[in-house]
């Protein structure tokens, strides 16, 4: 296996930005973006030839021994196959992009190093992720992740929407986490390794060590576990409630952390597991329901919502719906697929996004309007990332959406690929509902006035909007599946021949979606408000995203306050009630044996002192100072020594 | 005319008991020093008389009454000394008015 090691930069080039701009970069000013923006260009720079080389076949990794334990020992190291190989031209650029991007966002603000720093080490953190080879080191870079998505999200925490989004999502996510650690620990039971590569060949059986017992209830459970945290970090069905208040964040963060990177990461953890879910593929139906139904549920909830960026989020989590089933349905290619490629649209269409915020201050699509003419250039990146998102060909977005639907329908899960088809049409419908909202018609609210962003955010734009209609190339017939193929390479899962009649239903919904967005919107408003009032149930569990806050805030969060309250009268009269006794005792007892010293032993000392002093009030008497005094006594006692001599006395 | 002992005995006595007397009572410290001087010489006296009346050689107690008389003299010499110093620091010879060690 050829090495490659200077790949270690890419996440140590972030990494040392990240320190700089935390230590100084108060004194750094506005040049800590260009420190970011530096070394994440230089880590793509590095990442994109290994890429290439990846690409055309190679295959690098080296590891060293990281901690020995008992007979076995944890290795960390890099792995670059096809799988991470494609993350990692995806996250360098797009990356490196949004952060170019978030320079002029961010411009003015008054923790603008800071935010930097955090993107930085957010970056680090990622490509650390990408390129490890186990899951030990994988965790580490997930959870730092966890934390920078947290700083992040938190990061205008004067807001108090904001400081609580960001506890939301950390203790979120940390429930998926804990299912995460839990599970690769299961897996190391199990396997006794948690190297990808290793336990790529021992589920393949191409492993050639000593021959070993696999408890299959192990794996079972490992790989449940495992999900968990894909659930968490992608905000999959039931965890999906932290992204959408993930939106509190700056919205370069929003496009980096919470579409294209960090929650990708959730769908990179299935597909890096892969062949573990392929040995227990009896979980495999779990991954597609969940990811089902996160598609279709997110999806219903876009079509009503109004902020701008809580629509993307929740597309977001639909598209992450989208891989979670290509994945459960043995599409790895088809899964990787359209996370590359929804990582470049999403981008963009959150730094569209942005750019509109930016240039309106105002977040609801229902104070837009007619933007179109004043903000060109973000208007055409908008479209064209809304039409890869709808999956109109040639865009990125229709070869890879194409991908997983030909998966379900030809793996022979109708209902799956009906669900898909609907998500696929709801897609296109609440997206061009956006975009005719904010972009087309009258300006509806005449304080707002628009104006375009500067060149250094609508050229980020322009390069994520090239991406997103050549990135689906590599995907596509033109270039015979490349990607698939290239993925195939991995792992062996069931391809599938292409099917005009799934690309036709595609295309179909998609045209579908837009037209009655654009009759809605455009022609007939008040078709809008008479088909909410003709279906009010499902009007209201839309708006209201199916209460699952409310169900969680009474079903979980309540109980657990009223347990906590419990637990806290509980600490504060037995608890403390034990500390404070303790403290009374305490003192007590040394008042006692404070009197004691005071009387005993300063009296004995003081006794001392006086007995002294009284003998030698007596005996000082003697010291006359006169000379003849002390010659009578010297006389006197010779008188006596005499006498004594004689026998006198 | 051999003068008997027990009367130079009695006169050595009395011319001690007259030093020792002088002594303790005189306030002028020069007076001391010559009381003191009575003193060793009425040891003196004590010792020839002895050496005289003794069977042993008269010469042992002639040289000790020689040896004493120097230490006499070296007494009063560093006694008159110290006299001199003290008068030139407290202009006063009266052992009364120095009292510098008591209590």
């Amino acid at each position: 296996m050829v090495s490659a090691d200077h790949i270690l930069w890419v996440p140590l080039l972030p990494f040392a930005a990240f320190i700089a701009n935390i230590l100084a970069g108060r004194r750094l000013k506005h040049r800590a973006a260009w420190l970011s923006v530096a070394t994440s260009a230089v880590a793509c720079a590095i990442a994109l030839p290994v890429c290439w080389a990846v690409f055309h076949g190679a295959h690098f990794a080296n590891q060293i021994t990281w901690l020995a334990i008992g007979k076995g020992s944890l290795q960390f190291g890099y792995l670059m196959d096809p799988l991470s190989a494609t993350l990692l031209f995806m996250v360098t650029i797009v990356g490196t992009l949004i952060q170019i991007y978030a320079s002029g966002y961010m411009a003015g603000d008054p923790r603008y190093s800071r935010f930097f720093a955090y993107v930085s080490l957010f970056m680090s953190a990622m490509l650390t992720l990408v390129i490890s080879d186990n899951y030990l080191l994988f965790f580490m870079a997930w959870e730092i992740m966890g934390l920078c998505s947290y700083l992040l999200i938190g990061f205008y925490f004067e807001k108090e929407s904001a400081a609580k989004a960001c506890f939301k999502a950390f203790l979120t996510t940390r429930i998926g986490d804990v299912g995460f650690l839990l599970g690769f620990l299961t897996l190391f039971t199990a396997i006794g390794t948690l190297s990808f590569s290793k336990m790529n060949a021992i589920m393949d059986g191409t492993y050639t060590g000593p021959a070993m017992l696999i408890p299959v209830s192990l794996l079972v459970a490992a790989s449940l576990l495992i999900f968990c945290g894909t659930i968490g970090k992608s905000a999959q069905f039931p965890l999906h409630v932290w992204l959408p208040d993930a939106m509190e964040g700056p919205t370069p963060v929003s496009a980096l952390i919470h579409a294209a990177t960090m929650v990708a990461a959730g769908v990179f953890l299935v597909a890096r597991s892969f062949s573990l879910f392929m040995a227990v593929r009896d979980v495999l139906p779990f991954v597609t329901t969940i990811g089902t139904i996160t598609a279709f549920m997110a999806a219903f909830i876009a079509l009503t919502q109004t902020d701008i960026k809580r629509i993307l989020a929740y597309s977001t989590i639909s598209q992450l719906g989208y891989m979670v089933t290509g994945l459960g349905l043995m599409g790895l290619g088809a899964g990787t697929f359209h996370l590359t490629t929804h990582a470049f649209f999403k981008a963009l269409l959150f730094l569209g996004a942005g750019s509109v915020i930016h240039g309106t201050h105002v977040q609801d699509i229902r104070q837009m309007g007619g933007l179109f003419k004043k903000m060109p250039h973000t208007a055409t990146t908008f479209i064209i990332a809304s039409l890869a998102l709808a999956g109109i060909p040639p865009l990125s977005g229709f070869w890879s959406k194409d991908e997983i639907l030909l998966t379900a329908f030809a793996s022979g899960n109708i209902l799956v690929f009906g669900v898909l088809l609907l998500t696929a049409f709801m897609t296109a419908f609440y997206m061009f509902r956006l975009i005719f909202m904010t972009f087309f018609g009258k300006a509806r609210d005449p304080h707002v006035h628009a104006h375009e962003s500067p060149a250094v955010m609508t050229l980020p734009l322009w390069a994520l909007a090239i991406g997103s209609i050549v990135i689906g190339i590599p995907g596509s017939p033109f270039m015979h599946h490349w990607f698939q193929k290239f993925m195939a390479h991995m792992t062996h899962y069931p391809e599938y021949e292409p099917s005009a009649f799934v690309m036709g239903c595609s295309i179909t919904v998609a045209v579908l979606g837009i037209g009655l967005a654009g009759v809605i919107y455009l022609k007939k408003t008040a078709w809008a408000e008479k088909t909410a009032s003709v279906f009010p149930t499902f009007y209201r569990l839309s708006l209201n995203k199916f209460y699952f806050d409310e169900l969680y805030s009474r079903f979980i969060i309540k109980p657990f306050t009223a347990i906590g309250r419990i637990l806290f009268s509980f600490d504060e009269a037995v608890v403390d009630g034990a500390v404070n006794g303790t403290g009374q005792n305490t003192l007590f007892l040394s008042r006692l044996k404070n009197w004691f010293d005071q009387h005993v032993v300063d009296g004995l000392v003081n006794f001392m002192g006086a007995l002294t002093y009284f003998l030698n009030a007596i005996v000082k008497r003697l010291q006359t100072g006169l000379v003849q005094n002390y010659m009578l006594f010297a006389f006197l006692g010779f008188l006596a020594f005499i006498a004594w001599q004689l026998k006198l006395i | 005319m051999i003068v008997p002992l027990p009367h130079i005995l009695i006169f050595s006595l009395l011319l001690f008991a007259i030093g020792i007397y002088g002594a303790l009572v005189r306030r002028n410290i020069i007076g001391i020093l010559i009381s003191i001087e009575l003193m060793l010489n009425a040891a003196n006296i004590n010792l020839i008389a002895f050496s005289k009346t003794t069977s042993l050689a008269p010469e042992t107690g002639q040289i000790f009454a020689l040896f004493v008389i120097a230490i006499a003299a070296m007494s009063a010499a560093v006694g008159l000394a110290i006299v001199l110093a003290l008068f030139r620091v407290r202009k006063t010879v009266y052992t009364d008015e120095v009292n510098l060690l008591k209590w």
